[in-house]
């Protein structure tokens, strides 16, 4: 019993949603995910965000098998229409007549797509290297930096040119493409962690415990890494979809007839004088979805990482 | 000081030969060479072409070539442009980027120094929100987005100004493009000066300056704004990096004949080595900044030393 006074407690305990354990058995662990968990669902924006997010890549998986066009579809008897109930035509056509709600989702399906792969490929590559610099140490980890260091240094959008330039615009280069200019935040980040980690405390107490190296690792390193590995990976997609979208935008990326959110950005703004429409709907789109990436990334960041405030 | 600028910028020399090193040998492990394509010529004008180009020998002779054109300032010769060396595209180009961008810059730079500030001292005010919402939509809204919606406003809508095109400088085609490099960087700036000063204020030498019954405005100009510029100038190596990436949005949006736009159609046209010279041009403009900003940082922060 913490107070003497019941009365007091009973309060107490209602204020907190009856959160208060009575006895040592009602004492249950909480893990530290649990506790994340419980954050974010607290931080509304991010979790609106969440929600939003799911439903637009929902829609742009669904999206094109329900509606009634195909995205390469010209129909000629409707061409630039406005948006309209007419013939589903909800967010309107193009100059030739294709479906500009169907061309966003599918758009929409490729940013996605490039999104993820790239990220997932980013965020492995900059693990790896930021890990290795980080347990190796000495010279290896700073010529490892150093590489990282130049990677800065040089105005990516310039190389990403150069690069689809020499080696083609065909879907997996653009991947490879972005991947190479997206991985060293990360690495910078896991090396940092790495190393930090290493000379903790609890690290210490668990080998002094004799906890097994494999228990050390699996139980107290990677939920450690994990935790900011999760925050940079929602960071990184937001700007790799972006990174592809300015190369679609300048003719660099993805080529016609396949479509992104950056290729109908480029078109719409090129009829914009006379249809609007065409550029308003998936600049929308694409900045609706980077909002929401940045929402869940700083929801993330005060869920899993409560001394960063 | 000198001896810490010289170590600095014999630090930048690996970074500059790694990405001529690099985009070197990305452009040679291409198959093919530049005069395979068209239309074919004798055997006799192939090898007298390729003895002109250095062509003929092996590729660590020629990247030395390369290399000693390069620290002679010779960019190369375009491959489409036939009568154009890159070095005379560049020099067309490039006071075109320069005066956009550089424009840009300084008007950003004083504009969003000044907006962060007064949302700094007047937190929670009009001004306050507006620098947060700038901040936000900078952050959230790419340069492609915010370019053609602002040519759809204020060229398509209210027809104040061209929505793109170039004339000889003339102001009037100059107006949107730089309207949109500063709202990008206002966006940055001036949310960085707003935290930056707010931290500053709450600092013990600005309470005792006020104890002292100093007025605001000493204090502010004197003691606050200093140290409050470090983290904008810090920021400002970046900025002028992202700067080259929106300015190469920023000419295509408005169609400028810039440096950006050059290396779009360069890249468009496959013109291998009208891109490989503009990216080595622009990579030594972009270190050189980042080198410029590290040394002023490093005059106006007392901390840091040699």
């Amino acid at each position: 019993m913490l107070f003497r006074n019941k009365n007091k407690q009973d309060r107490l305990a209602a204020a907190l949603g009856n959160a208060l354990p009575t006895s040592p058995a009602d004492i249950a662990g909480r893990s530290p995910w649990t506790d994340a968990r419980v954050r974010f669902l607290r931080n509304k924006a991010a979790v609106f965000s969440l929600g939003l997010l799911a439903l637009i890549t929902l829609c742009c998986i669904a999206g094109p098998w329900l509606l009634p066009h195909a995205f390469d579809a010209a129909d000629w008897d409707a061409m630039s229409l406005p948006p309209t109930f007419k013939n589903a035509h909800f967010f309107g056509t193009d100059e030739s007549g294709r479906d500009l709600l169907v061309r966003s989702l599918v758009g929409g399906r490729v940013s996605l797509l490039v999104g993820f792969l790239a990220t997932l490929s980013a965020v492995t590559l900059g693990i790896v290297w930021g890990a290795t610099a980080g347990f190796i140490g000495g010279k290896v980890d700073a010529f490892m930096m150093r590489v990282v260091d130049m990677m800065y240094a040089v105005p990516y959008l310039l190389i990403a040119i150069l690069m689809v330039t020499i080696l083609g615009r065909a879907f997996y280069l653009v991947v490879i493409t972005i991947t190479v200019f997206s991985w060293m935040d990360m690495a910078r980040v896991v090396r940092g962690q790495t190393l930090s980690l290493r000379s903790r405390e609890f690290i210490e107490a668990a080998r002094a415990l004799g906890v097994p190296t494999r228990r050390i690792i699996f139980q107290h390193i990677v939920p450690n890494l994990l935790g900011i590995v999760v925050i940079y990976t929602t960071v990184t997609v937001p700007a790799v979809i972006l990174v592809e979208s300015v190369l679609s935008f300048l003719g660099l990326g993805i080529q016609e007839p396949m479509t992104s959110w950056g290729v109908l950005i480029h078109d719409g703004a090129s009829v914009m004088e006379v249809s609007s429409w065409m550029l308003l709907f998936p600049a929308g789109l694409l900045s609706l979805t980077l909002y929401c990436f940045n929402y869940i990334g700083d929801g993330l960041r005060d869920a899993l990482d409560p001394k960063e405030r | 000081m000198w001896s810490y600028a010289f170590r600095r910028v014999l630090a930048t020399l690996p970074t500059l030969l790694a990405v001529v090193t690099v985009c070197y040998l990305l452009l040679h492990g291409t198959p093919g060479g530049p005069f395979d394509e068209e239309r074919k010529v004798s055997a006799a004008v192939l090898a007298n072409l390729q003895a002109k180009y250095h062509l003929d020998l092996p590729l660590w002779q020629q990247y030395l070539y390369y290399l000693n054109s390069l620290l002679h300032g010779d960019l190369g010769a375009s491959f489409r442009y036939a009568d154009w060396s890159v070095n005379e595209l560049v020099a067309k180009a490039l006071p075109v980027s320069a005066a956009i961008g550089g424009g840009a810059i300084v008007i950003s730079l004083f504009v969003g120094v000044f907006l962060g500030t007064m949302a700094a001292l007047r937190q929670n005010s009009a001004i306050d929100y507006l620098v947060m919402l700038l901040g936000n939509a900078g952050h959230v809204f790419p340069s492609f987005v915010i370019g053609p919606v602002l040519i759809l406003v204020f060229a398509v809508w209210l027809k104040v100004a061209p929505a793109g095109g170039w004339d000889d400088f003339s102001p009037r085609f100059m107006v949107l493009p730089m309207l949109l490099l500063i709202f990008i960087n206002v966006a940055t700036i001036g949310r960085v000066m707003r935290g930056s000063l707010i931290e500053v204020l709450h600092s013990n030498f600005i309470r005792t300056a006020r104890a002292k019954g100093l007025p605001t405005r000493t204090i502010i100009l004197r003691h606050a704004l200093k140290p409050a510029l470090l983290p904008v100038v810090s920021v400002m190596g970046p900025l002028a990096i992202s700067s080259i990436t929106s300015a190469i949005v920023t000419e295509s949006v408005f169609s400028l004949p810039g440096i950006g736009k050059l290396i779009v159609n360069g890249a468009a046209n496959r013109d291998y080595t009208l891109v490989l010279g503009l990216v080595v041009l622009v990579t030594v403009i972009a270190v050189t900044l980042n080198l410029l900003v590290d040394l002023a940082y490093a005059l106006l922060d007392p901390k840091i030393r040699y």
